[in-house]
């Protein structure tokens, strides 16, 4: 290592020679030092906010906030932040020592595959004429800029935004030497661009894999979502979670990633922290060689299931009783949700319920922090509960005119040993009961808990699934759902007929309407019949329909004077 | 140092080159060149999209460029320092190309962007010509002069995309033209941080009275350099059909 000593010789006198030269004083030596350090940190942020799946939107201000480093509203998620300042360790990227944050991909059976490694370096090209305080600082700016549009430029984008239950991205910050050896052969390197201070050149540059060719995102799309590998990860772990395997916290005893800098073929075994980056939580979590007993540990990161629309599209066929109960768990992934209710056998983590934004728009879940006595409690502060649009606790109220459909869950975890309750409530018309379906997992020793029959037996009960004799419709709708449902149409679990394919169409927003065209077409595919059209209703015969004729003109010219009013409101 | 930024007006800025004649532009500019030229970069992209991606296609070009050409509002304060606002940033899913862009998060920006976008689609689809045009986007900076000559416009960076319009048979062509568009745009935004990162010739920071000289002050969230969008349609014999000029600054420079 005679070339290391050397390395590190040449180093003190750059940085000794650099500052003699330029005659840089004191405050703009801090400056500097300072500027470098933001840079890294908002560096570190940057990539990985681009990386959590979702779009990201901040607002400008033309009025100076004061805390708005290099003029760009970037925000800061505070586990980034820390885990960017451990890494750091106080010191900044010099030749030699570059700060990386590493992205790759993991799948849910456990494979995983580094895709960019982004690098921060300093080179020793010195430009001593420069302006700190001014020119550095706006250079600095731009490159933040340039950082911004080529994070959605590279390959693992695309990928990030498309992460849910068949994969996630997760990112690893360590500094020190640059180790591309994990994205395969033939990778390519993006610079972002280089900022020349007194001390030395800044270069951030990105290198990323390109044979992710048998990785494409077309084989992620067309494989349906199925809950049984997932659920699989939690064969081996112990139940319940009196122990839970992976406290959520980044302290593990024994860690100590200041000193490690783990290389990437060591990157299975002892993996430093990792952290998923699907939205909206972040689940943070350090797997060490102690605590690794089956592969994989980073199980958390697959408890993540799309939530395709599923308050909308339960809105919009109430009639559909596939979101039942019964439907828990089973066939599409829509159902995925209670799964993770489940894997609330970690119920002191309740947070790690939360589902990623998938392209089809979700609505982010609300967690319910940690009541319990967990030690690490305040470590979860990360795992914000979210302004959940989806789950709030709903009480039926009978004054629901539209046919909605809302499904509230309250995760109560009032100590370590509470379980979660999951309450669904429908509300279905006016004049339809409405019952209030209440699946708890308490049997947690049960893995497949909601595939338990007992939940079909509710389908009985519902008047929905059988409508009683004569309905009083109050709603056209209404009543041609009623029709649907009890002219013998199968069971109402069609819904687990269906495969989860991702359709992609091009006009879909997801942030208008949180459900997307896919969802909204499979609902509507098969529209009900009408109920002028139906045998039953059509059975009389013509000559009735004429002689009731007379009647129906007689009440209409009674109320003729109404429909006169109504007219002219319209005009 | 406060992280708000802020700095001394005036007395830096980038590096001027020897002068170069300008290159040959616009006709019908109400601006007259000015006779010696700084140094004007210029920098032209290609791209071949379909019908209905030229939009997306050109709005992330532009609003990539202007990301990088933007700052935040100046204010300015006592003694000639001034403090610069903040610029947020929005991401941007198009709809017929693979791809997602971010830009200023500035309505007004945009909508000038999109009217200007709007009119060159239009302009290209309706001129009867083979689908090729290319649209321009210039920096310019003021210069007074005394009356009775009007301002000059100097430019300083043009960036222009020249656009290849193709028709594709059927929807499978059209998924791979999504996806090949998108990557092509990646090329583009990548090479557009490559320009950007050169660090070449920045017009000086102004004071406060010479700021509207540099900026387009006129927005109010951001203070992108002052621009000018303009395009072309050349027909099949490549001689230019169309030359429309499209001045989006608040300022008239009439004579």
């Amino acid at each position: 290592m005679n070339m290391d000593i050397a390395r590190r010789g040449r180093q003190a006198i750059h940085r000794f020679s650099c500052a003699m030269d330029t005659d840089l004083n004191s405050q703009d030596r801090k400056d500097l030092d300072k500027f470098i350090k933001f840079f890294a940190l908002k560096t570190v942020q940057v990539i990985v906010q681009a990386r959590l799946g979702e779009k990201i939107c901040t607002r400008s201000s033309s009025s100076p906030t004061g805390s708005d480093w290099f003029n760009l509203a970037i925000k800061d998620i505070p586990e980034v932040t820390h885990e960017a300042k451990k890494a750091l360790a106080g010191q900044l990227p010099a030749i030699g020592r570059s700060m990386c944050v590493e992205i790759s991909l993991k799948t849910s059976e456990g494979d995983s595959m580094e895709l960019e490694i982004w690098c921060l370096e300093m080179n020793e090209k010195c430009d001593k004429e420069i302006k700190v305080s001014y020119t550095v600082y706006n250079r600095l700016s731009l490159l933040l800029k340039s950082l911004l549009a080529i994070t959605r430029v590279t390959p693992a984008y695309r990928l990030s935004r498309k992460q849910g239950h068949e994969y996630v991205i997760l990112y690893r910050i360590y500094f020190g030497e640059v180790q591309l050896s994990g994205l395969g052969e033939g990778f390519q390197t993006v610079r972002v661009g280089t900022v020349g201070t007194p001390l030395g050149t800044i270069t951030l540059s990105c290198a990323y894999r390109i044979n992710l060719a048998f990785i494409s995102t077309r084989q992620f799309e067309r494989t349906p979502p199925i809950m049984g590998i997932i659920i699989d990860h939690f064969v081996d772990r112990p139940y319940p979670s009196s122990s839970p395997m992976h406290p959520c916290n980044y302290r593990t005893t024994g860690e100590d990633n200041g000193a490690a800098y783990p290389s990437v073929e060591d990157s299975q075994e002892v993996c430093t922290t990792s952290f998923s980056t699907s939205p909206p939580s972040q689940c943070v979590f350090t797997v060490t060689k102690a605590h690794f007993q089956t592969p994989p540990p980073v199980v958390m990161d697959t408890l993540k299931v799309p939530m395709m629309g599923l308050a909308f599209s339960h809105q919009l066929s109430s009639s559909r009783l596939s979101y039942q109960p019964a439907a828990l768990g089973v066939g599409s992934a829509d159902m995925g949700y209670p799964v993770i209710f489940a894997g609330g056998l970690n119920a002191a983590h309740p947070h790690q319920l939360i589902v990623p934004g998938k392209e089809g728009g979700v609505p982010p879940v609300p967690s319910q922090p940690a009541h319990g006595t967990q030690a690490d409690h305040e470590r979860m502060v990360m795992c914000t509960p979210l302004d959940g649009a989806l789950y709030s606790a709903a009480t039926p109220s009978s004054s629901e005119d539209t046919e909605t459909v809302s499904n509230s869950s309250e995760g109560k975890s009032g100590s370590p040993h509470d379980l979660l309750e999951t309450i669904f409530v429908r509300k279905v018309g006016a004049f339809v009961n409405k019952p209030i379906n209440q699946v708890t997992m308490a049997s947690l020793d049960i893995p497949f808990a909601m595939f338990a029959p007992k939940n079909v037996e509710l389908e009985d009960n519902d008047p929905m699934v059988n409508p009683p004799d004569s309905p009083d419709v109050e709603s056209p709708l209404q009543g041609s759902l009623h029709s649907e449902v009890s002219s013998g149409s199968s069971t109402g679990n069609t819904h687990d007929d269906f495969v989860m394919v991702d359709f992609k169409p091009a006009f879909s927003k997801d942030d208008i309407l949180p459900m997307d065209l896919g969802t909204f077409y499979r609902e509507f595919q098969n529209p009900p019949q009408l109920s002028s059209l139906s045998i039953d209703i059509g059975a009389q015969s013509m000559a009735e329909d004429l002689d009731s004729l007379p009647e129906k003109l007689a009440v209409h010219e009674k109320n003729v004077k109404e429909f006169d009013a109504f007219v002219e409101t319209l005009q | 140092f406060i992280p708000g930024g802020g700095g001394a007006a005036a007395s830096f800025g980038g590096r001027e080159s020897a002068a170069l004649p300008s290159p040959a532009g616009n006709t019908g500019l109400a601006c007259p060149r000015a006779q010696t030229a700084m140094n004007c970069r210029a920098e032209v992209l290609e791209v071949s999209v379909e019908g209905r991606q030229i939009e997306e296609a050109m709005l992330a070009v532009l609003h990539t460029i202007l990301l990088h050409r933007s700052t935040g509002k100046f204010h300015y304060k006592k003694e000639g320092t001034y403090s610069i606002g903040t610029v947020g940033t929005q991401d941007v899913d198009c709809d017929f190309i693979d791809f997602t862009y971010a830009r200023v998060s500035s309505e007004e920006l945009d909508r000038a962007l999109r009217k200007a976008v709007g009119e060159f689609k239009d302009a290209l689809r309706y001129s009867g010509s083979d689908g090729i045009g290319q649209i321009s986007l210039e920096f310019y900076q003021k210069k007074k002069s005394r009356w009775p000559f009007s301002d000059e416009c100097i430019p300083w960076e043009v960036w222009t995309v020249k656009v290849n319009v193709v028709n594709l048979a059927n929807e499978q062509e059209r998924q791979i033209c999504r996806e090949k568009v998108g990557e092509k745009l990646c090329e583009k935004i990548i090479n557009i941080v490559e320009v950007m990162n050169r660090h070449e010739y920045l017009p000086k920071m102004p004071t406060q009275s010479e700021v509207d000289n540099v900026f387009d002050t006129g927005l109010k969230d951001v203070q992108p350099y002052l621009y000018k969008i303009s395009y072309q349609i050349t027909d099949s014999l490549g001689s230019s059909v169309t030359t429309t000029m499209r001045r989006l600054i608040k300022d008239t420079l009439a004579l």
